[in-house]
């Protein structure tokens, strides 16, 4: 018995809520630092915060121990060339990382410097980043010495996106010399042993609790940062947080043009909670926001679900060759030492590919050809690469107990047969969009507010999240040393407190899911494909009725759907200001995935420019900052770290 | 054949994402614990397996499955999931979910 159904038949009425409900009762917590989001990046930032000796809380909407995208595992440790087996120098690589336009270059020049020392951490705290049992002796890119695995992803070049994939030549790698800069980890054992790190250092962790406002200075839009609000989604207790620095380590908006509930596998890289409740509440009290206007086509999967390999073909994982029906090798990028782990083919390739399916010259489906690897690259590709990536280990666990045996079984691959998805069906979540608008101590524009990780605008992998987090956490512990005690306003408390259980008040009126239907269908028809000036204020005016009109009718039978509620009225926040940027940014841009039919010209020089919004007084403001407004990448971070001593050394 | 009815909504989409063997499960909740949905609730018998209220929100993300003290917990794929693979010398197509499926791959790899 495990079903609603199975319990119901048996004990002949529904279960009661199992845990004890006390909407309305207050918790008031009083912290140093207050990090919001359990995931890679607030871990990092607790513990970084709580190095330094500061009573830190941090607040998660699920359980920190498997929590966020990289919660359950990771296998590649990306941009980490100050590691002992890199060719390449931290600096050049950032530049070279960050030469893309509309990144975080503050973000990306952090990574390559401190990625290394992280992953050191990583280690110290319980994590396995080395092959210590031998199991891969022989593997290309294994050191036998250090037992660091090198990935032949970036071992030439960085290849995301077809204009980076030149041939460059590093002056710090003149011989080129392969990079060696992504390192394969056992990232399974990361988040438990971040959780467990955190407990140690007398971190409070507050599981199950989604945060819902940030609380300025006296109750002020725009003033100092100096506490949150949520509240428990099990019991219903409602939170405050006093806090002198807060870092936002939530993530960005994975389901704002589709709910995919009743479609499984129709899914993305992040999971339903992931719902901008960060970057609204930032938006809210008046934090600068960035690159909201950038979202892209969501890949779709229809394997047993990991976008990842839709996009580059699913069962093309490390060094994987890509056979059709018949054993005919295709020439698919295979992300291998071959292809210096290119991630995806380049277009020509791919249409010739096309071409000779449509002739004939390739049967469809195609497979990954395990059985034809060398032995310990077959192992390191099923075991550690797919075995360890985040929701890839259940595959493979599920493939192993269904009888699929790599050494002798082709696993195949939805490349092409499963088409694409709709262009209407969009994400600003991973590898796309926008967030925090951040300095280089993290800060964002508000005092005491920080951010991190898919939180910042522009985001990148893990390994960028758990550094960013690290960093973020330090700056913000520095900050509350010396930051004065702050008040919080009961007014602003109050308010808050009444928006977030209104749904619980009411009994009947529109349930979170059709709401979430409601805002998708908006985005899909007005701000997706075609965009022009009227359709967006179309969909503006369309969000703005639902604003208006719906969400009063937002009802919630237990705390679980008051947090589904709240979170589709971060999804509106978030889908308004999406909509906001678009009309703010009046031409197109192949780097932001943004056609706007009305000004047709593709990346005009005088829009090269990433477009901040912000609210001010009520209205939306919107202004411009240069491409690398960050300044030198080098330059800045040593002017901004001349304390950093690198890898902490557990006592 | 039991003739009792009650009055359910239809169910959910997918239906069952997660199955618990009963001989296995302890009921110590773990895997309610580290489901970041919370798919699943306690069962208010203690000792038994906890219940999947809201499949719906499953994310597959497997963590339940993974960290059960028991592996008495499995993932359920939904029926258009239930992908496929091919034997390499025979040619024999193979199925996740399919009836009599050769035995589980345990040896070390090879």
């Amino acid at each position: 018995m495990s079903t609603w159904h199975d319990y119901l038949k048996e004990q002949g009425h529904a279960p009661d809520w199992p845990y004890p409900v006390r909407f309305d009762r207050e918790q008031e917590i009083d912290t140093d630092v207050l990090v919001i989001g359990g995931g890679i990046s607030g871990c990092w930032a607790a513990i970084s915060a709580a190095r330094q000796g500061l009573n830190v809380a941090l607040v998660e909407k699920g359980d920190t121990i498997r929590s966020g995208a990289g919660g359950p595992g990771c296998d590649h440790w990306c941009d980490a060339p100050a590691n002992p087996l890199s060719n390449v120098d931290p600096d050049e690589w950032a530049e070279h990382m960050a030469d893309r336009p509309y990144c975080n270059g503050i973000g990306i020049q952090i990574q390559c410097r401190e990625d290394w020392d992280t992953l050191q951490e990583m280690e110290q705290m319980g994590g396995k980043i080395r092959d210590t049992d031998d199991e891969y002796v022989g593997a290309q890119g294994r050191d036998d010495k250090t037992k660091l695995m090198i990935s032949p992803r970036y071992t030439k070049i960085h290849s995301y996106n077809p204009p980076a994939q030149k041939s460059i030549i590093f002056k710090s790698n003149p011989d080129k010399k392969l990079n060696n800069v992504v390192i394969r980890v056992w990232g399974t054992t990361f988040k438990p042993a971040l959780k467990k790190e955190c407990k140690r250092l007398g971190v409070k962790i507050f599981d199950r609790v989604m945060m819902t406002s940030l609380l300025t200075e006296k109750g002020i839009k725009g003033a100092r940062v100096v506490g949150a609000t949520g509240f428990n989604n099990r019991t219903g207790d409602f939170m405050i947080f006093k806090s002198k620095a807060t870092v936002l380590a939530t993530a960005g908006a994975g389901s704002i043009w589709v709910i995919s509930t009743e479609l499984g596998g129709y899914c993305n890289m992040t999971s339903r909670t992931i719902t901008g409740d960060g970057t609204a509440m930032a938006w809210k009290a008046g934090a600068t926001l960035t690159t909201m206007e950038n979202n892209g086509i969501l890949s779709i999967a229809s394997g047993l679900k990991h976008k990842w390999y839709s996009g580059s073909g699913d069962a093309s994982y490390e060094n994987v060759p890509i056979v059709d029906a018949n054993g005919k090798r295709v020439p698919m990028g295979i992300q291998g030492w071959e292809d210096a782990g290119a991630m995806s083919s380049f277009p020509e390739v791919e249409d010739k590919i096309r071409e000779g399916i449509l002739k004939g010259k390739y049967a469809l489906p195609f497979y990954g050809d395990f059985p034809a690897m060398k032995k310990v690259e077959r192992n390191a590709t099923w075991k550690l690469m797919l075995g360890e990536e985040s929701t890839v280990k259940i595959i493979t666990d599920t493939f192993n107990k269904a009888g699929y045996d790599p050494s002798r079984d082709l696993l195949q691959s939805y490349k092409f047969i499963e088409g694409g998805s709709l262009p209407q069906w969009r994400e600003a979540g991973y590898g796309f969009g926008g967030g925090v608008l951040v300095d280089w101590d993290l800060k964002s524009t508000l005092d005491g507010l920080y951010a991190a990780g898919m939180q910042m605008f522009a985001p990148e992998d893990h390994s960028y999240a758990a550094a960013t987090g690290r960093y973020a956490g330090r700056k913000a512990a520095t900050y509350a040393r010396q930051a004065g005690e702050s008040k919080i306003s009961r007014e602003q408390v109050d308010r808050e407190k009444a928006r977030v259980y209104a749904p619980v008040k009411r009994s009947s009126g529109i349930e979170w899911k059709e709401l979430h239907a409601g805002i998708a269908r908006v985005m899909q028809y007005y701000v997706s494909e075609f965009k022009t000036e009227s359709l967006l204020n179309i969909g503006l005016e369309a969000l703005r009725k639902i604003e208006e009109e719906s969400v009063p009718l937002l009802f919630a039978l237990d705390p679980h759907k008051l947090m589904r509620s709240l979170e589709d009225t971060s999804l509106l926040t978030y889908a308004q200001i999406i909509t906001q940027a678009s009309l703010a940014r009046k031409a197109s841009s192949v780097p932001l995935n943004f056609r706007r039919i009305d000004y047709p010209t593709l990346d005009p020089p005088e829009w090269n420019k990433f477009i901040t919004i912000k609210l001010e007084n009520g209205k939306v403001k919107t202004g411009k900052l240069p491409l690398t407004f960050w300044g030198n990448m080098k330059k800045q971070y040593e002017a901004y770290n001349k304390d950093y001593t690198g890898v902490y050394k557990r006592k | 054949m039991n003739n009792k009815a009650y009055m359910v909504p239809n169910p959910m989409t997918p239906g069952q994402v997660v199955s618990i063997d009963p001989e296995l499960c302890t009921g110590c909740n773990t895997c309610v614990e580290v489901c970041r949905v919370d798919v699943m609730v306690p069962n208010p018998e203690k000792g038994k397996p906890p219940i999947a209220i809201y499949p719906d929100e499953c994310w597959f993300c497997g963590c339940c499955a993974s960290d059960c003290p028991t592996k008495a917990l499995k993932i359920e794929y939904p029926l258009n999931q239930r992908v496929g693979w091919k034997r390499k010398d025979t040619g024999e197509y193979f199925r996740i979910g399919m009836k009599n499926p050769p035995p589980p791959n345990t040896r070390p790899p090879v």
